[in-house]
């Protein structure tokens, strides 16, 4: 299928994920509570004295990103088993690549909106000066984001018909998502410690590479996923 | 226009399609009758390529773009409206609803509301109309008057008329003899994976075939 064919019809996947999203505002509201609650009890749990902000912030928002995309990446598929809508996309003359791509863009799409609410909070309570790095942070959150929500929304689909789907997701894919987030918290760590963007090239190009890699194997190693 | 040849499938130890051959030409509505189990939805599934058969092959003139599906779910997203999931549906095909898909079916006036709160009648009626939102040349239904009532159900007998009528295959596949045999040119009677009838229907009424359908499948 031409590619202008496969990014359209990707689009109306996407399209109509986030229309689904935005209409039942579950998902997305209770991963914007899990985000304040872990930055409020991490604001207040911590001894300022014993570890400085600079140093723990970059972890905590990691982490705190990582848990939240599981639940945007958990009901990725679960929606269209609800009436059984992914046989209609099987049988739609569509690219079994345009259905992953549709479902990443929307899965990338809740996740930047998670972090867009938790970027300015962490600023806030850990006391970051954000503004003078934002240029370079929204590089590093941007390709981290991509990589893992690139994986997670390959395993979302494998483990969407197994019975135990919402434990399998997160033990399936966090071994996965190791190497782009230690490359995002050490980016992440060195931009907010005021270090040079020279600093950050090697991780940047790693989590590039990461990206394009993982992303080309989810595309061929979909149409497996999905068929009966 | 649909052609089966020596469809084999097996589920762990069951068939679930064992050698299983038949073609329906332009015009032709072939009945599948079978009761729980025999094999009828891991047919349509095959027919429409949602299986890839163990054994033999199945061709549908113009691929999938041909199809017209409806399975036991209605294949619809409950937070959209009515309009939403047919222009969805229809996107997915390059093309628009048809502007009187929703009347032929007695759905107009629930056009604008979320699927997940229209009645279980409703909501099939919704998934027929997704199932012809492209105009498909063959349409493979899955007890399609499950939870219709009796004008619901009078409509969808009339659009598969005239489905037909417009030199249109469809196989349709039930437990419900009753139901089938008014629309059938052609009928199957299934056990086991196999067919153990396939005739045209030649004027025979529901009761006659009901009759030959038991004593096939006792």
């Amino acid at each position: 299928m031409p590619l202008p064919d496969s990014l359209r019809h990707a689009w109306y996947v996407a399209r109509k994920d986030l229309l689904v999203e935005f209409r039942s505002r579950t998902a997305i509201l209770a991963a914007a509570a899990f985000v304040v609650l872990v930055l409020v009890v991490f604001n207040f749990g911590r001894d300022p004295t014993a570890v400085s902000n600079v140093d723990l912030a970059p972890s905590i928002l990691w982490v705190t990103f990582t848990f939240a995309a599981m639940l945007a990446l958990n009901r990725a598929f679960q929606l269209e088993l609800e009436n059984q809508a992914i046989d209609g996309l099987l049988l739609a003359p569509i690219g079994r690549s345009s259905i992953y791509l549709g479902k990443l863009i929307a899965n990338l799409v809740f996740v930047a909106t998670i972090e867009i609410i938790g970027v300015p909070l962490l600023a806030l309570f850990f006391n970051i000066r954000i503004l003078p790095i934002i240029g370079p942070l929204t590089g590093v959150i941007a390709l981290a984001t991509v990589g893992f929500v690139a994986v997670g929304t390959l395993f979302s689909a494998m483990t969407v018909r197994t019975r135990f789907a919402e434990l399998l997701l997160p033990v399936l894919l966090l071994p996965f998502m190791i190497p782009p987030l230690i490359w995002a918290v050490l980016a992440t760590s060195r931009l907010m410690a005021d270090r040079p963007l020279s600093e950050i090239g090697g991780w940047l190009k790693m989590l590039a590479a990461y990206d394009i890699v993982f992303i080309g194997v989810a595309i061929l190693l979909f149409p497996a996923t999905v068929n009966e | 226009m649909l052609r089966a040849e020596g469809l084999y499938h097996s589920f762990g130890r069951v068939r679930a399609l064992d050698d299983v051959s038949f073609t329906v030409n332009p015009g032709q509505t072939l009945a599948v009758f079978g009761p729980n189990g025999a094999g009828k939805t891991t047919l349509l599934k095959v027919l429409a390529g949602l299986i890839q058969p163990q054994r033999g092959h199945a061709h549908v003139d113009g691929g999938r773009r041909a199809i017209g599906w409806i399975g036991h779910q209605p294949q619809l997203y409950g937070q959209l409206t009515v309009n939403e999931n047919l222009r969805f549906w229809a996107s997915l095909y390059d093309t628009r609803p048809a502007s009187d898909l929703l009347a032929r079916l007695g759905l107009e006036e629930h056009a604008q509301r979320p699927v997940r709160a229209l009645s279980r009648g409703l909501v099939q009626r919704v998934a027929i109309a997704r199932a012809l939102v492209h105009d498909p040349r063959v349409l493979l239904l899955d007890e399609p008057f499950t939870g219709l009532d009796r004008i619901a159900a009078e409509a969808l007998s009339r659009l598969l008329s005239q489905h037909a009528a417009g030199g249109r295959a469809t196989v349709l596949v039930t437990h419900n003899v009753e139901e089938g045999t008014e629309l059938a040119t052609d009928v199957a009677f299934m056990r086991n994976g196999r067919f153990v009838h396939f005739a045209p229907r030649s004027g025979r009424d529901a009761s006659e075939i009901a009759e030959e359908y038991r004593h096939a499948v006792a």
